[in-house]
């Protein structure tokens, strides 16, 4: 394949040389880089991965055996783990997925809606104070959660919402997810403005622009927001900790961690079992929405 | 355009004249009403939950409050205190050690494998997804579990090392020596999301820079420090930027590697494990708000050091 598109007309080659031997060496040479390269490539891919797969493999070997096993060959696979990991607290395992499943339902709806209507003011409107709210927009990206974490805590406890998940999916609503207002802010500037000025001839207003025009064309933004919200809160401990103190309440998580002091670390096939369990909703994210992800992390950081 | 240099841009445009100001003030006072509808949410979040509270938390800092009974002024007690107390100072030596070693070698790898993987090579998008999965599930709490495994007595690494002859029985995380070591490896595994990044950046280098060098005859190195380095500079200075604010934060590792104690002897008190230990486990929320404030402060510094520096290495090329 290479040999068709290596000499390309604008190669010079110094006069009286043999034709063939530069070129051939210097592709040679570059397989080999290539080779190598690949062999690299791959070295890395499989320590990275190693760790995920061991835990998926150990997962249905029986506990015992998991200590003297570091290779990835199974033998004697039970489905034990998973039926005595899924019972071992009570309620079991399925009730901290809803639980889970209901907050980042929440958090989804929350940020979709708050963050693309921010998004569009910042990015369309032309008002007062335009430039300072948006300067503190992006600061609020980098503000760590602590220092407000505390007086919310005690917001949240004055209002009796300790112990539900509305401290977990209130803030959603509001915002608070700068993150997503500044991506869908990149995006909206990206639409041609004249589609604004053709519905704006058309008689319609803000909101119209807004829900017929700018909304359906923000699909890709949006699909960005909702698998990088899933992730996150799926994944979210500190606040989960925080907030939700009696079982019946737990998310996925603090289940797990739970877990992990109940056994004492012992009875690894079955934490491993459900671990496994809740990382697939994530891994299956990932694998779809992967195009997303992608183009969220990247769009952020592109100067 | 990055949130960074949206706002070096956003600072550097500020300078003008009255008279173009007055005329903006005009422009941008257009849609006044709808403007803030439409923020309306986002407003609402911004003073209840975050200015609100902020100003609040700065309140509780200068109090003694247990939640029970109302906070009682205590003046500049918990700075002092805070002066003291050792835990705290640990866990500000444990935090600073992960971020100087943990940062700087996980973004070295992200960078390093990003240039490995360079445009139109073969197997590009599987690499990438292999390189990326570790860091959207390495927050999790089941990662950590696995870490704990991995690295513990019985764990993956000791029967790795027996398989090739040594025979180890650390506790790599129950060892004060190790702990923090195996949650920095836990942190450089993570690098896909800054190494996608990093992809997205080298994909804006026009080829041409390159085949110009090439007819030069530049060599590989000063192909790599004249032109990718330079135009890669804002790229990387938004991934500094953003890892130190984050590695600052770490929790949830430390956390569940050290079963919420910052064990063994404290190798692992993270300072916002020490921050939650203090304000939700012994209900010391004045003291935990100034810790709360300290860390704001500390990274408000090391921001703007790194704005401030980014001056002399961070090239726009606009």
């Amino acid at each position: 394949m290479t040999s068709t598109i290596a000499p390309t007309p604008t190669t010079r080659e110094p006069a009286g040389t043999p034709r063939t031997t530069p070129g051939r060496g210097g592709r040679t040479a570059s397989r080999i880089r290539s080779v190598i390269k690949h062999i690299l490539l791959i070295a890395c891919s499989l320590l990275m991965i190693y760790p995920l797969l061991w835990m998926l493999i150990s997962s249905f070997r029986p506990t015992n055996t998991i200590f003297r096993t570091p290779g990835l060959w199974l033998r004697d696979a039970t489905l034990a783990n998973y039926g005595h990991g899924w019972h071992a607290l009570s309620p079991t395992f399925g009730h901290y997925l809803i639980n889970s499943g209901i907050v980042v339902l929440g958090a989804i709806i929350g940020n979709v809606m708050s963050c693309s209507l921010a998004a569009y003011a910042f990015a369309r409107l032309k008002f007062r104070g335009r430039t300072l709210w948006f300067t503190i927009m992006l600061l609020s990206i980098m503000l760590p959660i602590h220092v407000v974490v505390v007086p919310q805590y005690i917001i949240f406890n004055n209002l009796g919402w300790v112990n539900t998940f509305v401290p977990l999916i209130l803030p959603k609503f509001l915002a608070t997810d700068a993150f997503f207002v500044f991506l869908a802010v990149q995006f909206i500037r990206g639409i041609p403005k004249d589609l604004d000025e053709a519905a704006r001839i058309d008689g319609c207003g803000h909101w119209g622009i807004f829900s017929r025009v700018i909304l359906p064309l923000m699909v890709p933004a949006i699909a960005t927001t909702v698998i990088f919200t899933f992730i996150w809160t799926w994944g979210d401990f500190f606040t989960a900790l925080i907030y939700l103190t009696s079982p019946d309440k737990y998310t996925t998580p603090i289940a797990l961690r739970q877990f992990l002091d109940a056994t004492s670390g012992s009875d690894w096939g079955a934490m491993f079992a459900m671990s496994i369990v809740s990382l697939l909703p994530v891994f299956l994210i990932f694998l779809f929405g992967q195009r997303y992800l992608i183009k969220g992390i990247a769009t952020t950081g592109i100067k | 355009m990055s949130a960074i240099s949206e706002l070096t841009s956003l600072r550097r445009t500020r300078a003008k004249t009255a008279d173009e100001r007055r005329q903006q003030r005009k422009e941008n006072g257009r849609d006044n009403k709808a403007g803030y509808l439409f923020l309306l949410p986002w407003l609402i979040g911004l003073v209840v939950i975050t200015i609100g509270p902020m100003c609040a938390s700065l309140y509780l800092s200068f109090t003694d409050y247990n939640l029970l009974q109302p906070p009682k002024w205590a003046g500049l007690a918990n700075f002092q205190q805070m002066l003291h107390d050792e835990r705290l100072h640990q866990s500000l030596k444990v935090t600073f050690i992960y971020v100087f070693v943990g940062v700087p070698l996980q973004l070295a790898l992200a960078l390093a494998i990003a240039i490995l993987l360079d445009k139109g090579m073969k197997g590009l998008s599987f690499y990438r997804s292999i390189f990326y999965l570790p860091s959207m599930l390495g927050g999790s709490v089941a990662i950590a579990v696995l870490w704990r495994q991995i690295f513990g007595t019985d764990g993956l690494v000791n029967q790795v090392l027996r398989l090739i002859g040594i025979d180890s029985h650390t506790g790599w995380v129950s060892d004060p020596r190790y702990a923090l070591g195996t949650i920095i490896i836990l942190h450089i595994w993570t690098f896909g999301s800054p190494m996608v990044i990093f992809l997205a950046g080298l994909r804006q280098i026009p080829v041409m820079y390159y085949e110009a060098a090439a007819v030069d005859g530049a060599s590989r190195w000063s192909r790599f420090s004249k032109i990718t380095m330079p135009l890669l500079s804002p790229i990387v200075f938004f991934n500094l930027v953003l890892q130190i604010i984050g590695a600052f934060q770490s929790f949830t590792q430390a956390f569940v590697v050290s079963g919420g104690s910052g064990g063994p002897s404290d190798s692992t008190l993270f300072y916002t494990l020490y921050l939650y230990n203090r304000g939700f486990a012994n209900l010391q929320m004045g003291y935990a708000s100034a810790m709360a404030w300290l860390l704001l402060v500390i990274i408000g510094g090391f921001t703007a050091i790194n704005f401030f520096v980014s001056k002399y290495w961070v090239f726009y090329d606009d």
